[in-house]
């Protein structure tokens, strides 16, 4: 397959480097979930680089901010760490998300954090989906539990997700695979897409005034007052309404 | 520059003895808070309307017009009133009816509700909230404005000829705050009318609501009722004083660690992240003077500080230091820094000389009872001829 013909995203012309963003909740040193999306990411920029395309890889680690989530949930804001994390995630051209498997499931650090981003946050975000468990049993995990998520996200999860077991780890398939799931990123990446769609699309999902999204409303500027319940608000009628 | 308390009567045990109070306990407590608000020379007392335990301000009206009956000079307000599961046909009654008995200390500040089964309870739907929110307000307004209203809308049983009773105290509705956290629908409809526009600045990072602020007052002057700065925005806080600053954190701490919405949250973190200000009288001016420097000048302040299970005695003594210690000097500071041009939050005096002048309010006189217990189609004596109400004869 080849890649080389098509065209550099807009981003690079203006010579910011694509950034991509791991989110790993692994706990233990070193942690395969990070090892995992680390070697995700190096194989995307190695392909984004073969392409001409300039990328960065930031790195956020939820182990550290797991007392700090915790209280987010129960606070119900996130502190300066966690709003720290929120930031980057927001700024990302890209995602690899990655979480070890526990009981079964996704880890409940990596669902908490989630639990507290805008729904509007990654919309047409590219994103790899990676997990790693102690049996091949749990390979379903990232495809039926973190597949579902960012698709309430309204992310764009690449085709190929990555689950590794430790029989993985000695096995030249994972290597495939992640390139193949590398392929795909830098290959959204490279057309645009999620930037397109978001840039086309953004009226019409559904936003927070002043969330923490880039394309967030954050003044009477930004907000659209052709809508039903604007006119409402400005005294208007109510026939049209839907419902 | 008006500063208050809020309330919104809730009940817990005290952490520190184990003790609850009761609802009698608690509503009688919050007459003396009240009280004690009104002694010491604060401008606004303000109670929240609930629907469930461990609340009891289930009637703000019934609750108001006794401390009316009880205080001086003390505005009493609303933190919130239920715009979304009350009919605002008993809204506007109820409250024009505060409005007379309260002789004009009145105004109220009207918003959603976030307790989700009230609005089952109440035959509404919270996924309509923002909608039933914006229309009732809609025909509230009208009906405080208008002696016959004909109106028709998607919530509410249609009106033929209906006219609210009493009309408002000297036909002048109380003034009118929207309350909103999130929804810059909430902030239009306040700007739209030239209402205030409210945000409880609690349970939230500090200057978290500036950009709804500044979309009600970008939209305020869109509107034409002044420019931005002219605004009429307030805002809430919470604190705890003490004399000594190392007494205050002591003493709040278990209050706030074992408050259920706090609970699992980090004193210092809420210290830091939001308006929460625990300590000495001077802390807390302090904080209070930031508000100002990060939304602009602005019209009320109040304070949350007789909830979280503190004993009546501590709340007391809370609105004590309040306006004794902290409000005189907030008084004179943000004064000094205010812009020129920059109005006051209306009251009923002023709103009646901005009517009226120096002329005599109106005082509506109802037309005699034609014989089916109704007025006939002009309610009352000086209603505008054009305005008639037009209902089936009972003849």
């Amino acid at each position: 397959m080849t890649t080389e013909s098509l065209p550099v995203p807009a981003s690079s012309d203006a010579g910011s480097a694509v950034r991509l963003l791991v989110i790993s909740a692994g706990v233990s040193e070193p942690s395969s979930s990070r090892l995992l999306a680390d070697r995700a990411a190096q194989k995307t920029v190695d392909l984004l680089a073969d392409a001409g395309v300039a990328a960065s890889v930031g790195v956020i680690e939820l182990g550290p901010l797991a007392v700090d989530i915790a209280q987010g949930i129960v606070s119900g804001f996130p502190n300066e760490r966690v709003q720290a994390a929120i930031d980057r995630l927001a700024a990302a051209d890209a995602v690899i998300a990655s979480t070890p498997v526990y009981k079964a499931g996704i880890s409940g650090l990596f669902k908490s954090f989630a639990d507290l981003l805008d729904n509007d946050l990654l919309i047409a975000t590219p994103v790899i989906l990676a997990a790693t468990a102690g049996t091949a049993r749990h390979a379903m995990v990232a495809d039926e539990q973190l597949r579902p998520l960012f698709a309430f996200l309204r992310a764009l999860p690449v085709p190929t997700s990555l689950f590794a077991a430790p029989e993985d780890w000695g096995s030249s398939e994972l290597g495939r695979r992640i390139e193949r799931a590398a392929t795909e990123l830098a290959l959204l990446l490279r057309n645009g897409i999620g930037r397109s769609i978001a840039e086309s699309a953004w009226s019409g999902y559904q936003h927070q005034f002043s969330g923490n999204a880039t394309r967030a409303e954050r003044s009477a500027a930004d907000v659209d007052f052709d809508t039903d319940l604007m006119r409402l608000a400005a005294g208007g009628g109510i026939r049209t309404m839907g419902g | 520059m008006q500063f208050g308390i809020f309330t919104v009567g809730d009940i817990a045990p005290d952490p520190t003895t184990g003790y609850t109070q009761s609802e009698a306990e608690r509503i009688s407590n919050i007459v003396r808070v009240a009280e004690r608000a009104d002694e010491v020379g604060l401008d606004v007392f303000a109670i929240g309307e609930h629907h469930n335990p461990p609340f009891v301000p289930s009637s703000p009206t019934t609750l108001l017009a006794h401390i009316a009956a009880l205080t001086k000079q003390i505005t009493l307000s609303t933190s919130i009133t239920l715009i979304t599961t009350n009919d605002p046909v008993k809204i506007a009654e109820d409250y024009a009816m505060l409005q007379h008995v309260a002789k004009g200390r009145l105004d109220l500040m009207v918003g959603r509700g976030n307790t989700v089964p009230v609005y089952p309870w109440f035959g509404r739907d919270i996924r309509q909230g923002v909608a039933l929110a914006l229309e009732n307000y809609n025909l509230l307004h009208r009906l405080w404005r208008e002696d016959v209203v004909d109106w028709e809308g998607m919530f509410r049983t249609p009106l033929q000829g209906f006219t609210s009773t009493p009309r408002p105290l000297d036909d002048v509705p109380p003034f009118v705050w929207h309350g909103s956290i999130r929804t810059p629908e909430i902030a239009e409809q306040a700007a739209f009318y030239g209402n205030g526009y409210f945000a409880n600045h609690i349970l939230a990072p500090n200057f978290h609501f500036k950009p709804l602020v500044e979309f009600y007052r970008d939209r305020f002057e869109h509107y034409g009722h002044g420019t931005r700065d002219q605004a009429i925005v307030g805002l809430g806080g919470q604190s705890f004083i003490a004399r000594r600053s190392q007494d205050a954190l002591k003493t709040f701490r278990p209050y706030f660690e074992n408050y259920p919405v706090f609970r699992g949250s980090s004193l210092d973190d809420y210290l830091a992240r939001t308006p929460l200000t625990v300590g000495s009288p001077q802390e807390v001016i302090d904080k209070v003077l930031t508000f100002q420097e990060g939304f602009g000048d602005y019209q009320r302040q109040l304070f949350a500080l007789d909830g979280l299970a503190l004993p009546v005695e501590l709340a007391l003594e809370q609105v004590e230091l309040l306006g004794t210690e902290v409000v005189p000097v907030l008084r004179k500071e943000m004064a000094a820094r205010r812009a020129p041009g920059v109005p006051d939050a209306p009251t009923h005096a002023t709103l009646v000389a901005a009517k009226y002048g120096d002329a005599e309010p109106r005082q509506p006189r109802p037309n005699p009872n034609r014989g089916d217990n109704l007025s006939g189609t002009s309610p009352y004596q000086d209603s505008a001829p054009e305005f008639q109400a037009r209902f089936p004869s009972a003849a």
